[in-house]
């Protein structure tokens, strides 16, 4: 079998590796290519050197989506896991109609961010409208209201990887750990969370990449309203490039920092979190 | 063996599958084809008139009131000719994003529109030059034109007009109610008395419902700043100040706004937030259509737009033509008396000077058949409602609603028409700054020193940032 899989490795990999290169890395590289450049349509663009990085830090709306969508992501990377992990802990304990329950909490994570944006954004303002408000009448609304949404959506999803991480741990681990006389709150943080930490590393990726490039929630709640004090990167980003011309390429620049941003936050927050993981 | 069997199965249909993937992408192209065409295939089919080189057309429509009726216009022309027009509309507030995507692709629009000089601008080394073109041989006069040089490369294609909508009926019942402040609708020639209007019928407004028989709730409908709603604010309110400065200064744009008639501007968006139908912090939230509603329900007297909104405001079904009538929008400067509507366009088709030679003559042929043909005359003055600034309409396919009448008649007492030069503005962010300052001002979270400081120092940054 492995002999097969080596010799026919080349052509299993063929059509993902061809689609990866199609939809991510000539992407990548046009769009690196782009952020030195002055251009309308991409098709056009002109090499205009670094200009595009210096206006960057010079745009007070990057500055503010940035340092905005930081706080985003800590409040619900903090949030999402935490609720997750309890209502995983709940739902091992056997109670009654523990799969209709996890089926219920699932379920939010199967609509999309648009659709969830615009419920969301007719439930909040239906709420404000008893103080004459709208969502976007202030940022921390549009703020407090994004982090709702982002609870409501992704602790079913959180909770079905910590279930499958509690599961996981030997009952006689836990066993042994009682008849030591560990107290249940011992249990807890000797034992099933250092055996979960693998969960841990996986949701707090997940959490955290999702919270920094997170769009369409952002978009469909808010729009960036009001005065795009309510913009996290990805729809500043958008919104540069799209939405003011002769900024394109400022736009794209955006992007790559963006990119390494992100990329330096999750790769250190990857070998964080896997250097407390156990051996079982 | 059994093994290799299966590998090798996995195999064959693994490349099957990659194989199939690409074949489904070329049926869906040709059917693309075909279905945009239905008229072809009694015509000899789709391949012969690409062999034929006879070119084809692809519109990027901006105005979604009128998206179904280009699509008609579309299949008219293919039906009657055989060739290709694929028209797609951008959703409302999308067009520029929409536009700059489809540009970059290879099958890029052959015919797209721009708003005017500023727009003009971005796009114009994409503009073919349609200075012999027998379209443009059909405007009127050169100032439907949008001119770099002496090459065309803009042609507009609708004149609009807006200023106050009012609820005619509503407004006639005021007249006649006891202490109307004034006596008949013509009296309501400016600001101050606008101002006493509204006040009365914000304050007497239940009064107001029983002697009309229109549930009225207030004068104004919500100045919504949604973004399906703002730009009536932001870019056509903004027009009467800019317009006024313009005028007092003599000039047609400028590279930084005094602001001069800022109180003005003031002055008219506070009436339209405190006797409105709902509170100013209210605003952010509501939209275009929450505005359409509110009046073509009769809860509110006055709602600002322009002859575009006749369709919507009909279809709600309580309003009739009888009902509905428009007056200028007054701010308060001197000689307002003689004031006009807005009247202008920010509609101006442009041809994509990249597309192929047969695509662009292609486009040249369909643009002088819909000015020229009965089909095209008639759908552009009656399906539509557009008043078009084409010699061809002369003959009988003029549009007509009340709003257009209206505006005739003022042209006709001798009103000035005020010009819209909303399309001078320097960018879609400074627009973009002074809404969510006006919104703020509203919403009592900021002050009017900030639309002012958007409004004239954001003019200047993002004059020079357009212009650098």
């Amino acid at each position: 079998m492995d002999k097969a899989i080596k010799k026919y490795f080349p052509l299993f990999a063929l059509p993902t590796l061809a689609a990866f290169t199609i939809g991510f890395i000539i992407p990548f590289i046009m769009g690196i290519y782009l952020s030195f450049c002055k251009f309308t349509t991409i098709t056009d663009a002109k090499i205009i050197g670094f200009s595009n990085y210096t206006k960057i830090f010079g745009d007070e709306t990057f500055v503010h989506a940035l340092w905005y969508t930081v706080l985003f992501t800590i409040v619900s990377v903090l949030l999402i896991n935490f609720f997750a992990f309890v209502i995983a802990m709940l739902l091992t304990k056997g109670i009654r109609g523990t799969n209709v329950f996890r089926t219920i909490f699932f379920m939010p994570n199967l609509i999309g961010g648009i659709v969830l944006g615009y419920i969301w954004q007719l439930i909040f303002n239906g709420i404000l409208a008893h103080w004459d408000i709208t969502l976007m009448y202030h940022e921390k609304y549009g703020f407090w209201g994004l982090v709702i949404l982002m609870c409501w959506q992704q602790v079913g999803y959180m909770m079905i990887i910590y279930i499958a991480g509690i599961q996981n741990i030997p009952g006689d681990l836990i066993e042994a750990a009682k008849i030591d006389g560990a107290t249940s709150w011992q249990v807890l943080t000797k034992v099933t969370l250092p055996m979960v930490m693998p969960s841990i590393t996986v949701c707090t990726f997940l959490t955290l990449t999702n919270g920094f490039k997170l769009y369409d929630q952002n978009m469909a709640l808010t729009a960036g309203e009001p005065a795009k004090m309510s913009q996290l990167l990805a729809l500043n980003i958008y919104d540069t490039f799209y939405g003011r011309n002769g900024w394109e390429g400022v736009g794209q620049a955006k992007a790559v920092v963006f990119f390494i941003i992100v990329a330096v936050i999750a790769v250190t927050q990857n070998y964080l979190t896997r250097s407390k993981e156990v051996q079982q | 063996m059994k093994k290799k069997l299966v590998s090798l199965m996995l195999v064959v249909s693994m490349a099957g599958a990659l194989l199939a993937g690409c074949g489904g992408d070329d049926d869906k192209d040709a059917n693309k084809g075909g279905n945009n065409t239905p008229g072809t295939e009694n015509n000899g089919g789709s391949d012969d008139q690409q062999t034929a080189g006879s070119g084809k057309v692809y519109y990027l429509n901006f105005k979604p009131e009128q998206a179904d009726a280009w699509v008609d216009l579309a299949a008219a022309y293919t039906a009657e000719t055989g060739v290709q027009v694929d028209v797609v509309t951008a959703a409302s507030g999308t067009y520029e994003e929409q536009l700059k995507s489809e540009m970059a692709k290879s099958d890029a629009p052959t015919l797209f529109q721009v708003n005017g000089p500023v727009g003009l601008a971005t796009w114009k080394d994409y503009c073919y030059d349609m200075s012999g073109s027998e379209v443009y041989g059909q405007l009127k006069s050169d100032e439907f034109a949008l001119k770099d040089g002496s090459s065309v490369l803009g042609i507009a294609y609708v004149i609009e007009t807006y200023g106050l909508i009012y609820n005619k009926t509503a407004l006639e019942a005021y007249c006649g109610m006891d202490n109307a402040v004034v006596s008949s609708i013509d009296e309501i020639n400016n600001f101050e008395t606008l101002k006493a209007v509204a006040d009365d019928i914000q304050a007497r407004a239940s009064e107001l419902a029983d002697a009309s028989g229109f549930p009225i709730e207030a004068a104004f409908t919500s100045a919504g700043m949604d973004s399906s709603s703002d730009w009536r604010f932001k870019t056509h309110l903004a027009n009467l100040p800019i317009y006024y400065e313009y005028e007092a200064d003599g000039i047609g744009s400028t590279e930084a706004i005094k602001g001069t008639f800022l109180d003005n501007y003031k002055n008219i968006w506070d009436l339209y937030t405190t006797d409105a139908t709902c509170a100013g912090s209210m605003l952010s939230g509501k939209t275009g259509d929450d505005a359409v509603a509110e009046f073509g329900l009769g809860q509110a007297v006055f709602y600002q737009n322009g002859t575009w909104a006749y369709g919507d405001i009909t279809n709600a079904g309580i309003l009739t033509d009888d009902d509905l009538g428009m007056m200028p929008i007054y701010i308060g400067a001197a000689g307002e008396e003689n004031q006009g509507l807005c009247t202008g366009s920010e509609n101006y088709w442009c041809v994509n000077k990249n597309a192929s030679e047969d695509d662009i003559q292609a486009t040249l042929d369909f643009l002088n058949w819909v000015v020229t043909s009965d089909t095209g005359r008639d759908s552009l003055a009656n399906t539509m409602g557009f008043v078009t600034p084409f010699k061809a309409f002369d003959d009988g396919y003029t549009a007509a609603n009340p709003f257009i009448e209206d505006d005739n008649e003022y042209i006709a007492a001798g009103k000035i028409p005020v010009k819209w030069c909303f399309t001078t503005m320097p960018s879609e962010a400074w627009k973009d700054g002074v809404g969510s300052a006006l919104t703020a001002y509203a919403a009592g979270t900021g002050s009017w020193d900030d639309v002012v400081t958007a409004f004239v120092d954001g003019w200047a940054t993002e004059y020079a940032a357009a212009n650098e």
